[in-house]
């Protein structure tokens, strides 16, 4: 293989101005994992809402829920991130449209937006299916007791469903992570960005792209470490999951 | 205390569960409900405090109408004790919270009350010690006692077992019966759906025998256990009582 | 607000959008699909075989691929493919290798540790007996898992692999960082050039939902009958 290997390219100066190119790499990181949290919060917060709503025994409720999720998951994540960057800002009023194009680090806000929504699909299947995977006498002891529905939810179904989709949780997580590296076509500057810079700038493609490769092992490996912990944490003594 | 009047139940036209059932349980009565698997037992104890739905007739409790849509269910079903076939202990919670839980959020009680009132019926039915386990950690039979005293915390006005010890292996049956003869012989008004015709025969002051969603004997316990008038009473216990 | 939407823009875009873009979205999901289920079942039986190094390097494998961007992996390939041809044929520079070889293969390689996993669990899922009783009629081990236990694992598994397949078809839009004209990059590439992102974008969206739609219904309808005939 005739490349000329430089491992040294990542303590020289990138052309931005922003100090060396490791530097540059890791402000990509940092973007990534900002964009990711920020998703995953969207993500966990409205795709429960939606799984609990697939799961109520209204017809209604469960029938939105059901067209959401199909909405969500049935087209690309890039093209849903094109509908809420260019097309969005267009269906507006003018005024509102242009505030919105106008918008500092609108890159960010759309990744984290349009990712957490297309996530949240995700998290409402999981939920659902752990919920369901609850025997049907849990609700009617809990309803039995005089507790409401939300009461129900509250305190007994939800705490149990989210205890036994912990794992799958922690891979929809870390997809939410990776899934930020799509937002590179809205001009997201996270890692996969950086990266790909970094490799135009210098032209250094393996270099660039090994780090980053090894910077996405790290963050993984340190999320699934911290879900093990949680996992621990939350465990109920004697309680074996159907595994 | 509870009546059942001409109740009917169906999930389609094809497909009825119950049909005119009219029975009653006065204060302080014991009544053993019996019959063969599928008879529409246990859906007509759910019935009772409206776990199950139904198409037809009236059931009140203390003079209010379960079927009333004006009727507040989550209060109504908190002076209703019930105990179910799979005990329905919550798996998250310790002993002492199932049985704090429902008397915090849905009575409104301060959580050392709470407390001292778990405490003591844990007592009564032999678990005093247990109180910081899990669910999972204890027998079945324990649970089972564990529930019981779960729905004796709501200072209920009747108390409702469906199957309570069908699920149980049999060396654990006669804890759980213990129970609740002490229960009957104190006055509480009890609807018991079980095939232990030992504890009808001890503590039971009716016997009602369902076959195929009809109630087919309603009868004192001397004479249902002397001289049954339906052949299909008699098929039931000659099967029931030959081992 | 949708005064001056122009549909005509997108009917005198049809025959490139479909011709050009589709045809290339449809081809390259199909032959990934198929590349991606092949590579997977055979990292499915390296993990199950009993050989402790074997499963090691197709278990690195898949929690490598799974661990890391699909548009990062794009890249890789796009500047390593050229490389690896030169290594394979001896020549003496990188060779230019063309944007659909280099996509289908970034797929079958991507797909395959998530299609790995999907047959994993399929032949976890089928009874001991079955290899037992392949065994006891004489089959050998390959022949076992050839006309056994790979069979019915597929069948098992063909909801979860449709459904994979269709997460696919949405995946390839990715390419566009490539600047490749599959679907979404020819409506793009019609989007920038009439000034028509509105209508273009929507288009692409409408599309991409109503295949992904028909398709999940499909499976949805196929899960109810493998699910009678259990």
């Amino acid at each position: 293989m005739n490349y000329h290997w430089n491992w040294g390219i990542f303590f020289q100066p990138n052309p931005m101005g922003t100090g060396t190119y490791l530097d540059l790499l890791l402000s990509g990181l940092e973007l990534t994992l900002e964009t990711g949290a920020l998703a995953w919060i969207i993500a966990l917060v409205t795709g429960s809402v939606v799984g609990v709503m697939r799961t109520l025994p209204s017809r209604s409720a469960s029938w939105f829920g059901f067209a959401y999720v199909e909405f969500f998951r049935n087209m690309p994540l890039l093209v849903q991130l094109f509908l809420w960057f260019f097309v969005l800002p267009e269906l507006l009023p003018k005024s509102a449209g242009l505030w919105l194009k106008q918008l500092p680090n609108a890159p960010f806000w759309t990744a984290a937006i349009g990712i957490g929504f297309f996530m949240s699909a995700r998290v409402a299947v999981q939920l659902q299916a752990g919920i369901g995977s609850l025997p049907r006498g849990q609700k009617m002891a809990a309803t039995a007791l005089g507790l409401t529905t939300v009461q129900a939810y509250r305190y007994v179904l939800l705490p149990m469903a989210f205890r036994i989709i912990l794992p799958p949780l922690t891979s929809e997580f870390l997809n939410t992570i990776k899934n930020t590296a799509v937002a590179i076509t809205i001009g997201l500057l996270e890692l996969t960005g950086q990266a790909r810079s970094m490799q135009e700038f210098s032209f250094q493609v393996f270099e660039a792209f090994t780090a980053a490769t090894l910077l996405y092992l790290l963050v993984n490996a340190v999320v699934v470490t911290a879900m093990r912990f949680l996992e621990r944490y939350v465990a109920i003594p004697g309680y074996i999951t159907g595994k | 205390m509870i009546e059942i009047s001409h109740v009917d139940k169906w999930y389609s036209p094809t497909f009825q569960v119950l049909t005119d059932c009219t029975t009653s349980v006065a204060k302080g009565e014991v009544v053993v409900v019996c019959g063969p698997s599928g008879s529409g037992k246990s859906t007509l104890i759910k019935c009772v405090n409206a776990l199950e739905p139904f198409q037809k007739g009236d059931i009140s409790i203390d003079g209010i109408k379960v079927n009333d849509p004006k009727t507040d269910l989550p209060k109504l079903r908190s002076r209703v004790g019930m105990v179910f076939q799979h005990f329905e202990l919550f798996p998250h919670l310790k002993i002492i919270d199932n049985l704090c839980l429902a008397q915090e959020k849905v009575l409104g009680r301060a959580h050392d009350k709470a407390m001292t009132k778990g405490m003591a019926l844990l007592d009564r039915v032999g678990l005093k010690e247990h109180a910081k386990k899990f669910p999972a950690q204890l027998s079945g039979g324990q649970q089972q006692r564990v529930a019981i005293a779960r729905a004796l915390a709501m200072d209920p006005i009747a108390m409702l077992f469906d199957e309570p010890t069908s699920a149980l292996d049999p060396e654990m049956i006669s804890e759980v019966l213990d129970v609740m003869v002490d229960l009957a012989r104190e006055g509480m008004t009890m609807m018991v759906v079980t095939h232990e015709m030992g504890f009808a025969r001890k503590v039971a002051n009716r016997v009602i025998f369902m076959d195929r969603g009809e109630i087919v004997e309603d009868a004192l316990k001397d004479d249902f256990f002397g001289k049954p008038r339906s052949d299909r009473a008699q098929k039931f216990l000659s099967k029931i009582l030959s081992h | 607000m949708f005064s001056n939407f122009d549909f005509n823009v997108i009917i005198r875009a049809l025959p490139y959008l479909f011709y050009e873009g589709m045809s290339f979205t449809i081809l390259l999901t199909a032959l990934s699909a198929l590349g991606g289920l092949v590579f997977g079942t055979a990292l499915a039986l390296m993990r199950l075989s009993g050989y402790k190094i074997l499963g090691r390097i197709a278990g690195l494998y898949v929690d490598f691929m799974r661990s890391l961007p699909l548009v990062l992996v794009i890249f890789w390939f796009y500047f390593l493919v050229p490389y690896i041809g030169q290594w394979l044929t001896g020549a003496s520079r990188p060779i230019s290798v063309g944007a659909f070889a280099s996509s289908l293969v970034t797929f079958i390689m991507f797909e395959a540790a998530y299609f790995s996993e999907i047959m994993r669990a399929g032949i976890q899922s089928i009874s001991r007996g079955q290899p037992a009783a392949a065994s006891a009629l004489g089959l050998t081990y390959a022949q076992t898992m050839r006309y056994v236990v790979l069979p019915q694992a597929f069948r098992n598994m063909l909801p979860v692999l449709i459904t994979q397949t269709i997460v696919l078809f949405q995946d390839t839009s990715l390419v566009y960082v490539l600047s490749i004209t599959d679907f979404l990059g020819a409506a793009s590439k019609v989007a920038q050039r009439d000034g028509r992102l509105v209508e273009m974008y929507l288009f692409a969206a409408v599309v991409y939902f109503t295949i992904s739609c028909i398709a999940s219904y499909g499976v949805r309808r196929l899960q109810s009958r493998i699910a009678i005939l259990r």
